[in-house]
């Protein structure tokens, strides 16, 4: 839906309705820590601010999106190619499994990590998000 | 039992699904949703790997980054994307093809 | 001494050089420049000469080799050998040259190419200095072959008159017959011995290298370049018309020099003639000497007498080589050169002088060489006449004068080779007969020139002497005739004891197994000789010119009645034995019969195939050449095919660059899925 709807809301909501079901992936997988900040910020963040996007950069007058793809048959077949690829190598390669045990809650283990080994790109993200906070202000100001 | 193939495969099928929306979408804001779909098969695979790969929390926290990267990104992306609605009018990115000569 | 040598032999080469390519801008043609060459050459040979006079050594030698080039297998060397008889030949050659080249500043005033000519005698006397300088025998071949293009060059010097290139042409052909017999023996003695120089071929010769039978072939096909060289006979045909060249270049290569290097060749070659060999060699000469008299006796042109003259003293000097008096042959050079130029110089003043009064009276009919035009001479030519007299006197043998010493040594050791071999009586024979014919001839120049009277009234009147830078060589020559300067220290003029006999000493023969007689024995055989054969030659010698006085002076007997009564001889003597005619009929005729018929074989067969051929091929060439008009095409496809391709590809690649920022992740992509699939094989 996300991709094949003409409609860009349509596409939005489907793209909700995505985030939250990889959210629901995520707890499957044990990674609860991950799963509650995947909602919060990709969808309490992102998908609103793509909202946004749609909102302000939408025809008053409801223009229907004419037809908006292009070179679909190129692209599909493209994809195709890459999805065919992409799973016959995960059914052939020999996947290194080791048995896990369900953590109690990974939170505590995730910061200790982040604090200790991970220390260096945790400031780097964060000097990151400050460089694009000023980016988007500067590219969205009014021009004089 | 659910596998990690699985799991893989959900990332495989998010990812061509993605890559088709990027390549495919005429509207800016519509790539834009391509590539949030890209980052979060990427995103599944890490995390299908952390927990099938006796629970190194490494995964999360490359994870963690990513999204944060992808706030980030959109963020930026939709100040240009707003931009070029002001300049042209229209966010069919098909017509901002001025890098052809 | 060597560097002597060597400077000496470059100075003339070098004014050579200079003459041929700037001598015509040069003030008065640049005459000086050959002029000083070759006074400076003549003081250094006096200085060569003093050194000579004062060591005073008979075996003095001083020799300088070096490689020419290697080739490995063979290695061929040049040099340089200064030894007394080098210094005196060097002497000889300079002082000559010199002379020459004064003289000639005068006569050949006004001429066309006058810078030429003297670059040429320079170019001459460079070659000449290099045959004398030479010690080896490669070395003396190929200035050898220089003496003869520069006597070519020199003869033909008049070229417009049909008649000089002719005579230039004959010289240096006939020469060239007797270079090859020469080259012959230079390779046969080269085969036995390895080397080309003198020492390496003696000493060759010496260990028995070569056997009696092929050593006497090889030292007469060497002696055949001097056959050529020094007009023996019967190669000497081309010295009469070598007269054509200017009288100056006479004088210095056909009497004193160049015909002289026969002689020396034959003279450093002494040791190693066979007797066999040396024998052949005296009947030659003394044959050419006798023959060539006879002729001489009849002619009419100043120059020919002289001519014929100077070929049967040549023979007189082949003559002493052949009998083992080699060094007196080679004493009758030096004494010859000097009387022998002097008359040749002084016959050109008389020349000159004609050739004005003609021109005077715009007589251009008349030839000035000519002795019945000529007459009574002596009182308006008093210089010339004088030192003619005196060179003639020298050359009949009359005691007081250099040429009656070696003349009579000459004749002295032939009467002593017959003496020992009796049934070589002819050689006596030949010597003292041209002896006589000799004096009488040359009188008979004397006073059909200088005396009598005069043919015609006005030409004698506008004779004049010649100037002096004319009359000045005469005089020089002239005084070299007298004897005191062959005797010196001593001044007995009936004995040639003198610096020359001592210093140029007789050298034993080479010839293995004792064949030969040494040089002692020649000497005392000669000594023997010596007072019967003076007595001999001075009683020979005055009855020759009294025959000519009572002939030409007295005209007590009519030169005509005796013409008439020997007929046969007469016209023999008159036509020069018809040997000419002879060599036309039998060899040149034919030759050139033959040449004909080779060339219309040539011609008209084998051009026209070619010819032919050549279009055929051409045509055929052209046809393919055609099929590029098809090449064109196929060209045009080409060419215009790539054209049309490159403007197709580039088009069609133009459509990549939509812009479109999703078309490039397609491109991106596909690369991608190749580099996978890729991978994969």
């Amino acid at each position: 839906m996300v991709v094949f709807s003409t409609n860009l809301i349509y596409s939005a909501v489907a793209l909700l309705f995505t985030l939250l079901g990889v959210a629901g992936l995520y707890v499957f997988l044990w990674a609860d820590f991950i799963a509650v900040t995947q909602i919060l910020i990709y969808v309490g963040g992102i998908l609103v601010i793509i909202i946004f996007g749609i909102m302000l950069t939408h025809r008053i007058t409801s223009v229907r999106l004419s037809h908006s793809s292009m070179q679909q048959g190129t692209g599909g077949a493209i994809v195709l190619v890459i999805f065919v690829g992409l799973t016959s190598m995960i059914f052939r390669a020999p996947w290194y499994r080791v048995a896990a045990v369900e953590p109690e809650e990974t939170v505590r283990q995730i910061g200790r990590l982040l604090m200790i080994d991970y220390l260096l790109p945790f400031e780097v993200a964060s000097v990151l998000l400050l460089a694009a906070l000023m980016g988007a202000a500067l590219l969205s100001r009014k021009v004089d | 039992m659910v596998d990690l193939n699985s799991y893989l495969i959900i990332g495989a099928v998010l990812f061509s699904l993605g890559l088709f929306g990027v390549i495919t979408r005429r509207n800016g804001v519509a790539v834009l949703m391509g590539v949030e779909l890209i980052l979060n098969a990427a995103n599944v695979n890490f995390v299908a790997f952390s927990r099938f790969g006796g629970m190194d929390l490494s995964g999360h926290v490359f994870s963690l980054f990513v999204i944060i990267l992808a706030a980030a990104e959109a963020a930026v992306a939709l100040a240009i994307i707003l931009n070029i609605f002001n300049n042209m009018g229209t966010i069919n990115i098909d017509e901002a093809d001025q890098l052809r000569q | 001494m060597v560097n002597y040598g060597i400077a000496i032999l470059l100075l003339p080469l070098i004014a050579f050089v200079v003459q041929i390519f700037v001598g015509k801008r040069l003030p008065r043609n640049g005459d000086w420049v050959s002029v000083g060459a070759v006074a400076l050459t003549l003081c250094m040979s006096l200085a060569m000469f003093g050194v000579m006079l004062v060591k005073y050594d008979p075996e003095f030698s001083v020799d300088g080799t070096w490689t020419w080039f290697d080739l490995g297998a063979l290695e061929v060397q040049m040099g340089i050998l200064i030894d007394n008889v080098t210094i005196v030949m060097l002497l000889v050659v300079s002082l000559v040259s010199t002379l020459v080249h004064v003289y000639s500043t005068t006569y050949m005033e006004g001429d066309v190419r006058y810078s030429r000519y003297f670059a040429f005698l320079s170019l001459f006397t460079f070659s000449m200095n290099g045959i004398v300088l030479a010690n080896n025998l490669l070395g003396i071949y190929i200035f050898w072959e220089l003496v003869g293009i520069s006597s070519y060059l020199l003869i033909g010097h008049w070229f417009e008159k049909d008649s000089a290139s002719d005579a230039a042409k004959k010289a240096f052909l006939v020469n060239r017959v007797g270079d090859i017999g020469m080259f012959i023996g230079i390779m046969l003695f080269f085969t036995a011995t390895g080397s080309f120089l003198f020492r390496d071929v003696f000493a060759g010769v010496e260990s028995g290298l070569l056997s009696t039978e092929i050593l006497t072939v090889a030292g007469l096909c060497l002696f055949a370049g001097a056959i050529g060289k020094s007009a023996q006979f019967p190669l000497h045909v081309w010295l009469p018309d070598a007269m054509e060249g200017p009288t100056p270049v006479s004088a210095l290569i056909h009497a004193a020099t160049m015909v002289a290097a026969g002689v020396y060749l034959s003279f450093r070659l002494f040791p190693i003639f066979t007797p066999t060999a040396l024998t052949i060699i005296a009947y030659i000469g003394g044959f050419t000497a006798i023959f060539a008299a006879i002729i001489a006796v009849t002619q009419n042109d100043i120059k020919k007498v002289l001519a014929y003259s100077t070929v049967s003293q040549l023979g007189y000097m082949i003559l002493a080589v052949g009998v083992g008096a080699y060094t007196y042959g080679l004493f009758h050079l030096v004494t010859h050169a000097a009387f022998k130029a002097g008359l040749f110089l002084c016959s050109g003043s008389v020349i000159h002088a004609m050739h004005h009064a003609y021109h005077e009276l715009h007589d251009h009919e008349s030839d000035p060489q000519d002795m019945r035009n000529m007459g009574g001479m002596r009182d308006k030519m008093k210089t010339t006449y004088l030192t003619m007299l005196i060179c003639t006197v020298a050359l009949s043998g009359v005691p007081f004068t250099s040429g009656f010493l070696s003349k009579d040594a000459i004749l002295a050791g032939t009467l002593s080779f017959t003496q020992h071999h009796p049934e070589h009586f002819l050689l006596v024979l030949f010597g003292f007969g041209a002896a006589f014919l000799t004096a009488f001839y040359m009188f008979r120049l004397i006073f059909m020139t200088f005396y009598g009277e005069p043919v015609r009234r006005e030409v004698y009147d506008n004779i004049h002497e010649s100037p002096s830078a004319m009359t000045a060589p005469l005089v020089a020559l002239a005084t070299l005739s007298f004897f005191l300067f062959f005797t010196l220290p001593y001044f007995n003029p009936f004995s040639d004891h003198g610096w020359f006999t001592v210093l140029i000493d007789s050298r034993d023969s080479v010839v293995p197994g004792h064949l030969n007689l040494t040089a002692h024995e020649i000497a005392e055989g000669m000594h023997h000789a010596h007072t019967p054969a003076m007595l001999l030659s001075i009683l020979i010698a005055f009855s020759g010119i009294g025959l000519a006085v009572l002939m030409y002076l007295q005209k007590r007997i009519s030169a005509d009645d005796i013409a008439a009564k020997l007929a046969l001889p007469y016209k023999l003597s008159l036509n020069k034995f018809f040997v000419d005619e002879t060599y036309q009929r039998y060899l040149i005729d034919p030759s050139l019969a033959l040449a004909r018929m080779i060339a219309f074989f040539d011609w008209e067969i084998y051009d026209k195939y070619i010819v032919n051929g050549f279009g055929k091929v051409t045509e055929k060439f052209s046809r393919l050449v055609g099929i590029r008009w098809d090449y064109d095409i196929l060209d045009q496809q080409i060419v215009d095919g790539v054209g049309r391709s490159t403007s197709f590809f580039g088009a069609g690649l133009r459509l990549i660059q939509t812009g479109k920022v999703q078309n490039y992740l397609v491109w991106v992509l596909t690369g991608v899925i190749m580099i996978y699939v890729f991978q994969a094989i």
